[in-house]
């Protein structure tokens, strides 16, 4: 049970994806502009991170190692994911149109976001178990939900602020993710 | 190798499989338009369309939501495809364009001393960005820098100016204004929007039952742009040449000018460029939307009838009208006499309403000439009753049948007809409001030699327009107040030979806060005349009731009158709606018109298929309490103008127009008395004349 938490709090906190592995900084950037676009953006890529995190831990288990062909890994998860944010856009579409109106255009954008890989890679080359692999994938995209709203709440506020204009917008975005990446390294003390 | 070919090989199949099949299992039915549509569209993703991303406009396109030059990088071809597609023309969409409704009083001055970044996003996140008006424009041109196609420019006063030929109406600027004063709006959206708590209204414009932009259409003719004042009354009044003449202008009331000074002649200003278009020759073109092949009967041919058929055939529908007398017009042209509005200005005014595009039916009542059922037939999607009150009331008192005893909607409309008439010599008119007044003034020129008006109570509580009450007097026209008819008096040929009244005094006010007139016993008093015309009032005339068809299911009020919600115009009949006399009971000119146009909204909702609810946060002629002053800063007292006038001894014999226009330089100078106010600012700087 406390290796679970400890997992839990180094995904979401220590080892952040965003912050303090820099994997996903498109979409962090990218949507970060408004609170709106930001909350969609982390609830999809949940939603899609837990799944992949999962379908990839069984490929990767009983198919990949099993056969010995380990060198596949990197093709067959992209198609795995890719695959499955196709499949997830057809289901919300049908059954939750609700949902698919609101997550919008980043269903389709979270395919090309190098954090689900990169989290699907890390369960494996940890060598976690099943329940840990879930339990990584959702808390890594906790994790980066967290910081991309953070940001958005800083990156909203920073408007107001007399920014010289060589350093507007992309710019000041950058060197506040890195300020706050820098605030994300003190919780290498926690555990 | 083999297994890692034949895993990828499996993979791929499974995944194949599976997709192929949830597409089966999930397929949603898309219209096959949408996918060749968005082919054709840029394909950025930009959302400078205001739509968010290309598949999100294509839907809209093949929704007919936007039109097929919505894509703003797509090429002249493209658009033309996409117009193909959708078996449209191009550019037949209605386009948006931006509108900036805040153009600066006194503001630009005090903008204030702040180190933030030079935005109004910012400035409006910090202090609500509030200088002087809540709503008022930052001038920090958020907007300028949002707008991706140059279309928006600083102005010189500090504001942003907005060019019409560039704007290709994507909604950039509006996202980017954190007030609600830039917006971006097709033609109908503007001709149909009903004044709001949050728009910049003077106070003058929120009275105006029409909602006309009055502060902007006296700063069109101060800068001397008359057809643009002409466009302006226009988008909320196409009966200017009649208002211009006999509207009793409500809107000069709140004029606030008016607090310290004389308020500001609008309605002359209004008069003025009405009449420069007319005696210009040219009709200034009037702008229309892309049919939409709805239709809608309009019944009766009055002002309410012309300004919703107006509204609406502006707005892309068909509207016909069906008038059961001679000509359109209404009361306009057989109410009102001639000597007050000549008809051939009428006709005029008319004939622009029609040549719009409007089919028009005269001599045809409903419930005499055709039955609702034939409307039902011919495929109506609408019906717009504005069918006036022309029943007049009673005053069931004995004698009222007698030879020489006419009522005066009856006695106006014949005169208006043209019918011959034997009049009196000496009359008594009975009532105090614009009917008695106009049937006094029309015996006068008839030749009578006197004319009595009998009214119940005193000059102070008249209804009439109180010009009309003086020009009365001057054409020696005798008042009897308080004076209350008990009894006709006849000959033995069944002719009237007097008028007995009792004398009143005043007593406790009523339910209208006027004082109630009350008897005094044995007062009463015989008026020697041949002729007497009752004109106490009006209410819907409705035969077509009781036939057995739909419109037996329209409630009415206890007055008679259509009984609608007042902020849709519509009846509890969804697809019926009603406004103008027949909703409200005999109100003006002014009134009528302002119904029209919001019934055309509430028609133009119901056509598309959207729910018929009230406008939110529409003021409905109410004051905005934060824009009444009681009082103002820094005016000089100027003369008003006022209108020339034929004087009573050329006038008393003819049916000559009485009221003349003013000339180009006293509305020059009367404009410039404007102080050109919006919701709290205004400008007496400008008003030195
Ligand atoms: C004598 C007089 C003077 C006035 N002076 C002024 C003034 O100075 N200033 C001012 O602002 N207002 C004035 N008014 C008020 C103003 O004229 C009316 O408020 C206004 O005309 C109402 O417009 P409306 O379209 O509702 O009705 P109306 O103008 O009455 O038009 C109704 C039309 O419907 C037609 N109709 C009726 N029944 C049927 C049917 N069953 N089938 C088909 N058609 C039908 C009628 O023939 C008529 O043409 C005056 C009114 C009168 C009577």
């Amino acid at each position: 049970m406390g290796d679970i938490f400890v997992l839990i709090i180094s995904c979401i906190f220590i080892n952040n994806i965003v912050l303090a592995q820099y994997l996903g900084n498109c979409p962090f950037l990218g949507t970060s502009k408004k609170m709106e676009t930001a909350v969609g953006m982390a609830m999809a890529v949940i939603f899609v991170l837990t799944m992949a995190g999962i379908i990839t831990w069984i490929i990767n288990t009983y198919f990949l190692v099993g056969l010995g062909i380990e060198f596949l890994r990197t093709i067959a998860f992209i198609l795995v994911i890719a695959s499955l944010v196709q499949f997830v856009e057809m289901f919300l579409k049908k059954s939750i149109p609700a949902l698919y109106a609101g997550l919008g255009i980043f269903l389709p954008l979270i395919t090309t976001n190098c954090a689900v890989m990169g989290v699907c890679l890390i369960n494996v080359q940890e060598e976690f178990s099943f329940v840990e692999a879930l339990i990584s994938s959702i808390a890594y995209a906790v994790g980066f939900g967290l910081a991309l709203i953070l940001f958005t709440g800083v990156r909203e506020r920073v408007i107001l602020g007399r920014v010289p204009k060589p350093l507007q917008d992309t710019s000041i975005g950058l060197v506040t993710a890195g300020v706050i990446s820098l605030a994300f390294f003190a919780f290498k003390g926690m555990v | 190798m083999l297994e890692s070919v034949l895993f990828t090989l499996g993979l791929g199949l499974i995944i194949g499989l599976a997709l192929s099949f949830a597409s089966r299992i999930f397929y949603v039915y898309e219209d096959p338009r949408i996918a060749k549509v968005e082919n054709l569209l840029a394909g950025a993703n930009c959302g400078g369309c205001g739509y968010a991303g290309c598949s999100a406009a294509a839907e809209a396109v093949v929704k007919g939501e936007a039109p097929p030059n919505v894509c703003i990088l797509d090429s002249k071809e493209n658009v033309d495809k996409i117009a193909e597609i959708m078996g449209l023309e191009a550019g037949s969409a209605e386009p948006l364009k931006s509108f900036n409704d805040c153009e600066g009083g006194s503001r630009a001055t005090d903008r204030f001393y702040y180190n933030g970044l030079n935005s109004c996003k910012a400035v409006a996140s910090l202090y609500g960005g509030k200088r002087d008006c809540w709503i008022g424009c930052l001038g920090f041109g958020d907007c300028i820098r949002a707008c991706g196609f140059d279309a928006i420019k600083m102005g010189e006063n500090g504001y942003p100016v907005i060019n019409k030929e560039k704007c290709v109406g994507c909604g950039a600027c509006e996202r980017a204004c954190p007030k609600p004063i830039l917006k971006v709006r097709t033609m109908t959206d503007r001709l149909l929007h009903l004044n709001a708590e949050d728009d910049a209204l003077a106070p003058c414009a929120q009275t105006c039952p029409a909602e006309i932009d009055i502060p902007r259409y006296i700063q069109h003719i101060r800068h001397g742009e008359y057809e643009e004042a002409v466009n302006t009354i226009r988008e909320r009044n196409p009966l200017l040449l009649a208002c211009g003449r006999v509207c009793p202008h409500p809107c000069e009331s709140w004029c606030r000018r008016g607090i310290e000074d004389e308020p500001v002649a609008i309605n002359h200003l209004k008069r003025f460029v009405a009449d420069y278009e007319m005696n210009s020759g040219n009709r200034i073109p009037i702008g229309k939307a892309p049919d939409t092949g709805k239709r809608v009967a309009v019944i009766g041919g009055g002002p309410a009838g012309l300004s919703c058929a107006y509204f609406l055939q502006r707005a892309g529908h068909r509207a016909s009208i069906f008038e059961a007398m001679p000509k359109l017009g209404g009361m306009l042209r057989y109410g009102i006499p001639e000597y007050r509005l000549p008809k051939k200005v009428l006709d005029w005014e008319i004939e622009g309403i029609l040549n719009l595009g409007i089919e028009h039916h005269t001599n045809v009542r409903l419930g005499r000439d055709f039955e609702f059922g034939a409307l039902i037939a011919a495929g109506f999607d609408a019906i717009f009753f504005s069918i006036g009150a022309w029943n007049d009331y009673r005053l069931k008192i004995p004698g009222e049948e007698l030879n020489g005893c006419y009522t005066g909607i009856d006695f106006l409309s014949r005169i208006g007809n043209e019918e011959p008439l034997t009049i009196g010599k000496r009359v008594a008119v009975i009532g105090g409001g614009n009917t008695a007044i106009d049937c006094a003034r029309t015996l006068v020129r008839k030749g009578c030699d006197k004319v009595h008006l009998v009214y119940r109570r005193t000059r102070k509580e008249m209804p009439a327009n109180d010009v009309e009450i003086e020009a009365a007097e001057h054409e020696g026209i005798e008042f009897i107040f308080l004076a209350s008819p008990n009894r006709v008096t006849g000959d033995d040929q069944e002719r009237v030979t007097g008028l007995e009244y009792l004398k009143m005094e005043l007593g406790e006010p009523d339910a209208s806060g006027r004082r109630r007139p009350v008897a005094i016993e044995g007062s009463e008093t015989v008026l020697d005349v041949d002729m007497i015309i009752t004109a106490i009032g009006q209410s819907p005339s409705a035969e077509f009731r009781g036939k057995g068809d739909r419109l037996d299911d329209i409630s009415w009020t206890r007055w008679n009158t259509f009984e609608v919600d007042p902020a849709t115009h519509q009846t509890n009949v969804p697809y019926i709606f009603a406004a103008g006399d027949a909703a409200t009971g005999p109100a003006l000119v002014v009134d009528a018109i302002g119904g029209g146009r919001k019934a055309a909204r509430s028609i133009d909702l119901f056509l598309k298929g959207k729910p018929v609810v009230p406008q939110p946060k529409a003021i409905l002629n109410k004051h905005i309490e934060e824009t009444i002053f009681d009082s103002v800063l820094g005016i000089e007292k100027t003369d008003r103008v006022e209108a020339p006038e034929i004087p009573v001894s050329e006038r008393i014999d003819n049916f000559d127009e009485v009221d003349l226009v003013i000339s180009e330089e006293s509305a020059l100078r009367e404009a410039n008395r404007c102080l050109h106010c919006c919701r709290l600012c205004y400008d007496p700087d400008q008003a030195r004349v």
